[in-house]
């Protein structure tokens, strides 16, 4: 019973209502890349090819240069949510994400030549670009050897779905530009989670929740719910076993690569429950929980309660109302849900109990529906406008995966996947092995709309749309309204040519004229908002005098 | 935006039937064809985006390790 009390905001909610669906919560995509022309092609060096055609787009589209170098001050990969801090030399490698990644000139040269990369590899500081800020409060940037889309933070499920749907295309954008330069090899993106080949890459979601939780409880209340969380938002894969060696198809792209139940690490040994204690906030108060189990979702339907259920059930973990089971060995169980697309086989729990997936998925349900009925954030009318539509599609899609597939099969991606694969096994007698349904489940997640067969699927509405494209649209290049990320994004679209660096919890001035950098935190993330921020932007349109009233300096110092 | 999911259809099944020429002989039967007519039409225009040379392609694509 730590926070949550009826019908009033905890203090750290900042203002937001507690019980349901809303929280401070953001993803991050990692896609998969791949140059058919040029087979060979180092994948780091792909990576910074496509952040830097992205600034070459937004360059065109903002007169100062929408592009920003990060600010690394406040990473703390090595932090544990635990209470213990990892020593750099027990790291391995890749967890240690708060240095600037560094491009071997070997690797650059081998991938594309080192002239070329004498002419035009480098920006105009005469660097790679690795990293950008967007004028919509995103990151992108290069994340070991895949092309990452972090997405601003939100305060809903569905501004989740439409942020997160931006950064595909983001990524299309900077598609289209390489695919227009003669001298470039052109390049796909994938949002998928492996090569079935033993790699995995991944899609993460973050969730702001109190210091004071006990980080025990999120273990315990969330373990089951992932385990099982699947069966609505699987995208689906095809092939068994890490490197796909098994013919068959299952439920999640991720869960073969899942190998213990908690732990810091994200690209070995996966946990369960990541325990990086990032906050990219005011420490003592939030913590930032670190999603890695989660595929990649294009179908909105699935993104949309891969958000919101699981804000939901960390809702009911910070009223201490989480169920009360534990799954036998969850790891087994979390591949053996993800294996059983009939989903009839039952987990073992501690206490004896045998139950499905389903079960299990409705027991999650019941708690967080009757919390946050007792709460008041569920009213279709008086509720805080998320939660009741949550609830009203998770209950549905449930009672869909039950008794009407035919139905979820518009919405939940492993479905929509599945019977598109069973349409060319069915018309053409294709065993699981085959290559042409390997091909499905590739070109399933190719990002641009006339190759990739979800936007097929969805240009034919047997996919549902959540967020009309408009909106999408829009939020490629405007940033959420109510939280810090308006802030951020409004900096790098008016000022861009000023600001030298940005991160989640800071952005940093340059203003000609000025002695020193002027480094701006962003700890709150309800803060910096539009309502908090819109007058100091609608007032300036110089960084000099919108720093002066912003720090309360006197004007032009 | 609150809301907007709910203007979905509930049901895709009668989607399917919208470029069919409706000639049902008996409903039941006529949403069946249909149904599978519409799967077909899928199928026909997914032969014509997928990359050519299945085999190879999948091979091909080799990803790094990430998170």
């Amino acid at each position: 019973m730590t926070a949550g009390v009826p019908g009033k905001p905890a203090g750290v909610s900042g203002g937001l209502p507690v019980g349901g669906a809303m929280r401070v919560m953001g993803s991050e995509t990692e896609y998969g890349i791949h140059a058919p022309s040029a087979p060979g092609a180092n994948a780091t060096m792909m990576s910074a090819r496509v952040i830097q055609a992205y600034a070459q787009v937004t360059r065109q589209r903002a007169a100062g240069g929408a592009e920003t170098r990060w600010d690394y001050t406040d990473e703390e990969p090595l932090h544990d949510a635990r209470g213990w801090t990892l020593e750099r030399s027990q790291a391995d490698p890749d967890q240690l994400t708060d240095q600037p990644p560094v491009l071997d000139a070997e690797a650059v040269a081998l991938a594309y030549g080192r002239q070329e990369l004498e002419a035009d590899g480098e920006d105009e500081s005469g660097t790679l670009l690795m990293n950008m800020v967007l004028g919509n409060g995103a990151r992108l940037y290069v994340d070991h050897a895949h092309p990452e889309y972090s997405s601003p933070e939100v305060t809903s499920p569905l501004d989740a779905v439409a942020w997160d749907a931006a950064g595909d295309l983001v990524a299309l954008a900077a598609v289209r530009r390489l695919a227009a330069d003669p001298e470039l090899p052109p390049i796909n993106l994938y949002k998928n989670n492996t090569d079935n080949k033993s790699v995995s890459y991944g899609s993460h979601e973050n969730y702001l929740m109190p210091r004071n939780v006990p980080f025990g409880d999120i273990v315990r209340g969330l373990t089951p719910f992932f385990v099982t969380r699947q069966i609505i938002c699987g995208a689906g894969r095809v092939g068994m076993k890490q490197d796909g060696s098994r013919p068959g198809y299952q439920i999640s792209q991720r869960a073969d690569f899942f190998e213990t139940e908690v732990g810091l690490e994200t690209t070995i040994r996966r946990p369960i429950i990541n325990t990086r204690d990032e906050p990219h906030a005011t420490a003592d108060k939030y913590r930032r929980l670190h999603v890695i189990i989660g595929d990649a979702n294009l179908s909105q339907a699935s993104n949309y309660l891969k958000f919101g259920a699981t804000a939901m059930v960390l809702s009911l973990i910070e009223a201490g109302l989480a169920p009360k089971l534990e799954v036998h060995e969850p790891v087994a169980a979390l591949q053996a849900v993800s294996h059983d697309t009939s989903l009839t086989a039952t987990l073992r729990l501690l206490d004896g109990r045998r139950i499905t997936a389903l079960d299990l998925q409705w027991i999650y349900y019941e708690a967080a529906a009757k919390h946050a009925q007792d709460t008041g954030v569920a009213d279709a009318v008086d509720g805080d406008g998320h939660t009741h539509q949550v609830l009203e599609r998770w209950s549905a899609t449930l009672t869909e995966l039950g008794s009407d597939r035919a139905a979820a099969a518009s919405s939940v991606e492993w479905l929509a996947k599945l019977s598109l694969l069973e349409g060319y096994r069915d018309r053409d007698g294709l065993d699981w092995g085959h290559a042409r349904l390997g091909l499905v489940d590739l070109q399933w997640a190719d990002i641009r709309p006339e190759k990739g067969l979800y936007y097929r699927m969805l240009a034919r509405d047997r996919m549902q749309r959540l967020v009309d494209d408009t909106r999408i649209q829009r939020a490629v290049t405007e940033p959420p309204s109510d939280t810090r990320a308006f802030f951020r994004g409004r900096c790098i679209s008016r000022f861009g040519a000023d600001v030298v660096g940005a991160s989640w919890d800071s952005v940093i001035f340059d203003v000609p004229g000025r002695g020193r950098l002027q480094r701006v935190p962003t700890r709150e993330p309800l803060r910096g908002t539009e309502a908090l921020t819109g007058g100091l932007f609608a007032r300036h349109r110089e960084a000099g005098p919108f720093l002066s009233e912003l720090l309360g300096l006197p004007p032009g110092s | 935006m609150a809301g907007q999911e709910q203007q979905q259809p509930k049901s895709r099944d009668t989607e399917v039937d919208e470029d069919v020429p409706a000639a049902p002989p008996a409903p039941a039967e006529g949403q069946a064809s249909a149904a599978t007519q519409g799967v077909d039409d899928l199928l026909d225009e997914i032969d014509g985006v997928l990359e050519s040379n299945a085999e190879e392609f999948v091979r091909a694509f080799v990803q790094k390790g990430g998170q």
